[in-house]
């Protein structure tokens, strides 16, 4: 018999949009130069009018965050800024379901991905980052490591909630203050989360959040008012940002892009393996700088593993992202859409062999079925280059050592993956790959606890954990440029 | 690849190299991905065709010490006319001595009878009594024989017994279709639920069945998982498609629909027939009948409308 599963939308009425939008700075929705629309991916919809920040809107909320850093912020108790941080993130759980909507609204990832993954993770993060506001002396950077001041932070539009929460949970925790700039195409969540700081009674100030596209984010970075920029996306604009910041004094972390390999060796479980590799690559589809989007497969059972991925890659159910069992939701803009067909075809082109899931394609909106590409070698560009998309490309490789090779080849360095039954093997790949993070027999697990950053041109600084707080405090070694 | 089968268990040393080769379970992955496929939202249309089949899939269960006559007549009523309009249950299943009764009250219904059999639920007994204790079933009218593995074989490292064991007692069946109980809940990881599982398809079960329901935990989704997909992959080498029961511990509609999500995208809806998928139960059957009400008339009648049996 055949089991369809009827729709089953989650409903849009939790979120109350509001026609337009303002920028948040001061603790207070201010107007500024201009206007821009933001839609939903999924159906072209336009879902807000969104404001865009000038320079002067930048240099008002940077003079905010420096006068709550001077007058409020630095000099309270890490207890007390604590509180206000474990205030966010029960507040965030309160409003996960309306969070998660409104990130799929805007993203256009599955809303199984955004209540499952993104806003839990969100709130984790403030959570942990609460419980090191009072506890700073005993990180390991000395007995009262300072704060470094105002902050610009610029987060891409994969997980805009949870690259917010990334950035804001630690900075707020060791006493500095912000002016967030989120993606031009999903500033919605970071527009809600402004509201729960007012909700949370933030002092007016410590978060300011400035909409706008590249321009905005140009003018946050390069204000001379900003003490440290962290910026999560594209590795073309992270060399872009290194420079402006180049001998200015900021600190700086950058969190760039990875072509990761994920290395399935011949004594691996065979369907967790099957089950990593879709979740390496299709997961937000494949939009993740930490995407295991090269998979490297021992030769002796390349064949079954393709066999058996292209059968489950067969079951992946694409379409509106509001339904609970979407697995893979919409692209996030035109824009990205043409990248990842113009990278598709370059590897036809090249000669690699394409596969596709034969799964319609609604007819509005931005998609891209998830795709496999075998006989592909290092010297294509779809080895080399970051797509972004839910686009695999298939390598084989004989020995340990040549998977190594083959995996390092690269000049990323985010992530990696390895499957394989025998441990002692875990280990010596784990020791010989150049990433920043080694999963084994598992990927794309994230936890507040655990750093997360890159090697090369993948970025440098690291995200979550003790090792975050780095680059948050006045400690020797924090991201010096 | 069927006929390699009898060289290959020959000998003990080449089905231990063969169970040993199977590729491992990430145990960890493996219950992820269970969640993941528990977390479909099956509604409207779907949820009301998936009570449905979650009924005719129903091998209907009683297996107490204080089993009589009346209360097997009392089942069998009920397997047949379930209630509301529902379709008729897969199977009964009872024990080996009320096999005669549960064979008449079913007499040309088409509703199959199953009887536990090989010293349920232990399995502790000499071959003989085992094979004895299949014999008398089937010959009382049995049409479906659950036998459980032996375990104590199994866990030792003495596959080959077990598995001339199920072939014994598949000789002894005559017919009658087998289900293998793997008994899931004694064997400690997942890896040996595949070995297990393929140790029983290799010896000619029709179907793998997880657990007696006298031993906690009984069946869950990660271990039907890993069956389901072990007859998927049996399927592939043999060419032959053994069913799964998923048995013990499945009580509520909600639980029996994950069920079918599970089997729906790992063996494939081919397995979505009560020909190749069952689920044991007693009590489920009344909360899928509650939730076949509520779908029909949007209220919920209440477990007083629902008859015990």
């Amino acid at each position: 018999m055949r089991f369809e599963y009827a729709p089953a939308p989650e409903a849009r009425s939790i979120v109350t949009l509001r026609d337009s939008y303002g920028l948040f700075i001061g603790g207070e929705f201010t107007a500024g130069s201009s206007v821009f629309k933001t839609i939903s991916p999924a159906t072209e919809e336009v879902l807000a009018e969104v404001t865009h920040a000038g320079p002067e809107d930048v240099d008002r909320a940077v003079a905010a965050a420096r006068q709550a850093y001077e007058r409020v912020w630095s000099v309270m108790p890490g207890r007390e800024r604590g509180k206000y941080l474990f205030r966010i993130a029960r507040l965030i759980q309160e409003r996960a379901r309306e969070l998660a909507v409104l990130e799929t609204m805007d993203n256009g990832k599955p809303i199984r991905e955004s209540r499952d993954t993104d806003v839990p993770l969100s709130a984790a993060h403030f959570f942990y980052h609460a419980g090191w506001a009072d506890k700073l002396s005993y990180a390991g950077f000395g007995p009262s490591p300072r704060p470094l001041g105002v902050v610009g932070q610029v987060i891409p539009w994969n997980f805009p909630l949870l690259m917010l929460a990334w950035k804001v949970a630690p900075a707020l925790a060791c006493g500095n203050t912000v002016v967030l700039k989120p993606a031009e195409t999903t500033p919605l969540t970071a527009l809600l989360f402004a509201e729960i700081c007012q909700q949370a009674d933030l002092p007016p100030g410590v978060v300011n959040i400035v909409t706008g596209d590249g321009t905005t984010g140009q003018a946050v970075v390069a204000h001379p008012g900003v003490d440290k920029v962290a910026f999560t996306g594209s590795t073309a604009v992270g060399k872009e940002i290194a420079r402006a910041c180049a001998v200015s004094g900021k600190r700086l972390t950058l969190e760039l892009g990875g072509k990761a390999a994920n290395v399935v060796f011949d004594d691996a479980p065979a369907d967790q393996a099957v089950e990593g590799i879709v979740n390496g690559i299709f997961f937000n589809a494949g939009h993740v700088c930490c995407a295991g989007s090269r998979l490297l497969v021992q030769e002796s059972v390349a064949e079954e593993v393709l066999g058996a991925l292209k059968r489950r890659m067969a079951a992946l159910r694409l379409g509106d992202p509001m339904d609970k069992n979407t697995d893979i939701g919409a692209i996030n803009s035109r824009a990205q859409l043409e990248k990842i067909a113009e990278l598709a075809s370059s590897g036809e082109a090249e000669g690699a062999e394409r596969w596709s899931a034969p799964c319609p394609l609604p007819d509005r909106g931005f998609w891209f079925p998830p795709t496999v590409f075998t006989g592909v070698s290092q010297a294509h560009r779809i080895a080399r280059e970051e797509i972004f998309g839910p686009v695999l490309s298939v390598l084989t490789f004989r020995t340990p050592a040549e998977a190594v090779e083959k995996a390092n080849n690269t000049p990323y360095g985010l992530s990696a993956g390895v499957w394989t039954e025998k441990g002692s093997l875990i280990l010596w790949m784990a020791s010989r790959l150049r990433a920043g993070v080694v999963w084994a027999n598992t990927f794309n697990r994230f936890d507040p606890a655990s750093p997360f950053g890159g090697y090369k041109e993948s970025g440098f600084g690291r995200e979550g954990g003790r090792h975050g707080l780095e680059a948050y405090l006045d400690v020797p070694g924090g991201g010096d440029v | 690849m069927v006929s390699d089968n009898g060289r290959m268990c020959d000998s003990g040393q080449s089905l231990r190299r063969f169970l040993r080769g199977l590729p491992g379970v990430d145990e960890v992955g493996a219950r992820a991905r269970a969640d993941a496929l528990a977390s479909r939202s099956v509604k409207a249309d779907s949820k009301r065709a998936a009570i449905d089949l979650a009924i005719s899939m129903i091998d209907l269960t009683t297996l107490e010490g204080q089993d009589t006559p009346g209360k097997v007549r009392a089942l069998a009523a009920k397997a047949r006319r379930p209630g509301f309009g529902a379709p008729p249950v897969a199977a009964v299943c009872v024990y080996p001595d009320l096999v005669p009764v549960a064979a008449a009250a079913l007499a040309g219904t088409g509703i199959h009878v199953a009887s536990v059999a090989t010293a349920f639920p232990s399995g502790r007994a000499a071959l003989d009594v085992k094979l004895a204790d299949v014999k008398s079933a089937v010959a009382a009218g049995a049409d479906e024989v659950d036998m459980v593995i032996d375990r104590g074989a199994f866990l030792s490292g003495r596959y080959q017994e077990a598995f001339d064991e199920i072939t014994a007692v598949r000789g002894a069946c005559s017919g009658a279709h087998l289900k293998v109980i793997l008994e899931t809940g004694e064997l400690g990881t997942l890896d040996n639920v595949r070995r297990a599982s393929w140790l029983a398809m290799l010896a000619g079960a029709d179907f793998i069945k997880t657990s007696t329901g006298k031993v906690a935990p009984a069946a869950t989704l990660p271990v039907t998982l890993v069956m389901l997909e072990a007859v998927r992959d049996f399927l592939a080498f043999s060419g032959r498609r053994v069913g799964v029961k998923a048995a013990g511990g499945i009580r509520t509609a909600k639980d029996a629909i994950r069920y079918l999500v599970l089997v729906n995208e790992t063996a494939g809806q081919a397995w979505l027939d009560p020909r190749f998928f069952r689920i044991g139960a007693s009590s489920l059957l009344n909360d899928l009948l509650m939730q076949r009400v509520r779908m029909e008339t949007g209220r919920y009648s209440g477990p007083d409308y629902m008859t015990v049996d």
